[in-house]
């Protein structure tokens, strides 16, 4: 089991400019089931894809690829002509916010926006777009999704993932992938790791994957990675301390920023007094979290905190 | 990208939000100048000269070469003396900031330069409050934030008083209604011709921050004059730097003088960096990393001299630019290098290095640590390359080592 993603997903690239292409690619020597693309002046067009198989994807495929993806004008033709149940977003930051928006009113389920730079006007309105929508955004500026062995969305790494018993939500990419690493070094595999972006107005929280990771049932653990900026980790604290049956270990990167500057990431930054690191820690620890002193503490910290459930 | 007063209160003028008269001031003869215009065209004789910097603070704030003078100076003495006599002492206070340093609460204690003043007519201010518009990220909406007590941090009030800050959630579909600007007034206890003003106005200002897509437009005080007007007595603004490429006009806001020239420089080769005050130099991918490797810099008892994400697309060039960056900076005594590819290929930061090595030299010891995207590769291309470089397998491991290695270097 997993969560968000897996090998019934059928996913449309939006936006098949440099970075949507090598992703794409990417994702197919994966195993991921991408069924389309929508790239505006393109449509009718096909791309194709091929090359070696990556073995750390969906096992026992051949060797070799060779994928033929149709481009569509828009989201809604894509989706009536392959049935694409999930986007991701690859679209310029001045285009992106509108990307998203169409993809909701073509009813995909779950939309995937990489893209970072995205004025964060744009995401007001987007956010405001989907409300009332079935549409789940993740991101914008995120990683994107992993189920290893089954779907790989977004620009992870597929070969530090390994598939296992723990779920990841993080703001930060790289992070991300420092868990992820962690957790197949030492042998605890993940489940799905999702990374929910580092913008301040974003589609899904940490409370609604954490949600997800708590009624998955192959999810024995979750990974939590904040970083300084608003209170989505006070947030996700108070839900754990009063929702969360499953061992929680966080980490939250930012302790040594100085405050008012923003830190790489637009949300990353502390404002008058709140956002700070340690108000963040304090609270994941009171939820009963295991703090990672460090980032190369994580996997070991996800162990602690499934020792003491008495889970091993 | 943050602009000054006089500039914000422009921007003002232009979208119909009252502002006190003012005029802007380069030389003490250009402050003398506008002091006499502003007497001449207000009849009145009280004028206030303010220091143009990027910092909150100023009325309290010193200037390192005049001690007892603050970055903003009420000038009465036209009251007694005329025109005449307040025109002389603009100029005097002119000449006393201009090229000098104003020190305040947010400026740290380098403090810095004042190259502008700007010249405004005194008010006769009956009340001071508190408003600004910002992004509330729980809701993901703009919010309209409103307080009684102008002329205080908003910071300090949200601490003392909580209850005296009152929010307007602003639907994008509609932006501020009416009765939301209305009931802003009634709660911060306008009435009459008071309330009428006022309510246009901070409609007008949440449309202005929307439009210019404002990260944080902040109004403290807004002023209430005897004769009932509602008028902008300062002006905070700074802007989404995502949204800059729509508004080409407000780049030419811009004042670089206000900036660190390492940031500056950075941010044209599409770095993310900040200087901070240790020796460890950091060139990372990622910004979460990048921050998390300060931190652990800090866990293992060095301390952290920039803050660089090199981001995900960057080519050998920007890394070569990262790394020229990192080396000018002085305090540094060692480098770590931490880079989990994933958009980021190893080999990309590998020959930017050795590049960079090529052309800036390396006198502090290095570590490298890399994982990810063509991890193999990019290490290959560093052991080969015979640049003198320690390399780690982990942050933890990586950021010992550069902190023993600088700490031995120092000694």
């Amino acid at each position: 089991m997993s969560i968000l993603a897996d090998l019934n997903t059928r996913l449309i690239t939006q936006g098949l400019g440099g970075a949507g292409r090598f992703h794409t690619d990417r994702a197919i020597a994966y195993g991921t089931n991408v069924v389309g693309a929508v790239h505006p002046g393109r449509g009718g067009q096909v791309e194709r894809f091929e090359g070696e198989t990556d073995q750390s994807g969906v096992p026992g495929r051949p060797d070799t690829y060779q994928v033929d993806v149709p481009i569509f004008e828009t989201v809604a033709e894509a989706v009536a002509a392959t049935g694409a149940n999930a986007s991701v977003v690859y679209v310029p930051p001045p285009f992106a916010a509108d990307a998203i928006m169409e993809a909701a009113d073509a009813g995909v389920p779950l939309v995937i926006t990489i893209t970072e730079g995205i004025p964060i006007q744009d995401m007001v309105i987007a956010k405001r777009y989907l409300e009332g929508r079935s549409t789940r955004l993740i991101g914008p500026n995120c990683p994107g999704i992993t189920t290893p062995n089954q779907c790989k969305i977004g620009i992870m790494p597929g070969y530090i993932h390994s598939a296992g018993r723990v779920g990841v939500v993080s703001r930060s990419g790289t992070l991300t992938y420092e868990a992820v690493h962690q957790l197949t070094q030492n042998g605890l595999g993940q489940t799905t790791a999702v990374g929910i972006g580092g913008d301040p107005v974003n589609g899904t929280n940490f409370v609604d994957v954490l949600k997800l990771f708590n009624d998955d049932p192959a999810t024995e653990g979750v990974i939590l990675i904040g970083e300084i900026g608003g209170s989505a980790e006070e947030d996700a604290a108070a839900w754990i301390a009063a929702n969360m049956t499953k061992p929680v270990a966080a980490f939250i990167a930012g302790t040594t920023a100085p405050p008012g500057k923003r830190m790489g990431h637009a949300g990353a930054i502390i404002e008058g007094g709140s956002g700070g690191a340690d108000d963040k820690i304090r609270a994941l620890e009171k939820a009963g979290a295991v703090i990672a002193a460090t980032p190369s503490d994580m996997g070991s910290a996800m162990l602690e905190a499934m020792k003491r459930k008495g889970i091993s | 990208m943050k602009i000054h007063e006089y500039q914000a209160k422009e921007l003002f003028r232009e979208a119909g939000i009252a502002v006190p008269k003012g005029y802007v001031a380069r030389t003490p003869d250009e402050a003398a100048e506008a002091a006499a215009r502003l007497i001449e065209e207000t009849g009145n004789r009280v004028v206030v000269v303010k220091s143009q910097i990027h910092a909150g603070g100023r009325g309290k704030g010193r200037f390192r070469e005049h001690g007892d003078l603050g970055g903003v100076k009420v000038i009465l003495d036209g009251l007694e003396g005329g025109a005449d006599a307040a025109v002389e002492t603009v100029r005097r206070t002119a000449l006393q900031m201009l090229g000098s340093t104003l020190v305040t609460i947010q400026t740290g204690e380098e403090g810095k330069q004042v190259n502008t003043v700007y010249v405004e007519q005194g008010m006769d201010i009956a009340n001071e409050l508190y408003l600004s518009v910002l992004l509330d990220r729980t809701t993901g909406r703009n919010l309209v934030m409103a307080s009684s007590e102008g002329g205080t941090e908003i910071e300090e009030v949200a601490e003392a008083t909580p209850e005296k800050i009152l929010r307007e959630d602003i639907d994008p579909l509609t932006g501020l209604a009416p009765f939301q600007a209305r009931r802003l007034g009634l709660g911060l206890g306008l009435g009459g011709a008071v309330l009428k003003n006022f309510i246009p106005f901070v409609r007008a200002l949440a449309g202005l921050a929307i439009r210019l897509d404002t990260d944080m437009l902040e109004i403290n005080p807004l002023v209430v004059t005897g004769d009932s007007q509602v008028l902008a007595l300062d002006g905070k603004v700074s802007f989404d730097s995502n949204a800059l490429h729509r508004h080409p006009a407000l780049v030419e806001l811009r004042d670089l003088s206000e900036e660190d020239p390492a940031e500056v420089e950075a941010s044209g080769y599409g770095l993310s960096f900040i200087k901070l005050d240790g020796n460890i130099g950091c060139l990372v991918n990622g910004a979460g990393l990048a921050m998390a490797t300060m931190d652990i810099i800090k866990h293992v008892g060095g301390e952290p001299a920039n803050f660089l994400d090199v981001g995900g697309g960057a080519t050998t060039e920007n890394v070569t630019a990262a790394f020229r960056i990192i080396t000018q900076d002085e305090n540094v005594r060692g480098i770590f290098i931490n880079i989990f590819g994933g958009i980021m290929k190893c080999d990309t930061i590998a020959n930017g290095v050795v590049e960079a090595v090529r052309q800036v030299g390396l006198e502090v010891p290095l570590v490298v640590r890399l994982e990810g995207t063509n991890v193999e590769l990019g290490r290959r291309i560093i052991d080969e390359s015979g640049v003198n470089a320690v390399s780690a397998t982990s942050m933890l491991e990586g950021a010992r080592k550069v902190v023993e290695l600088a700490n031995g270097a120092a000694a």
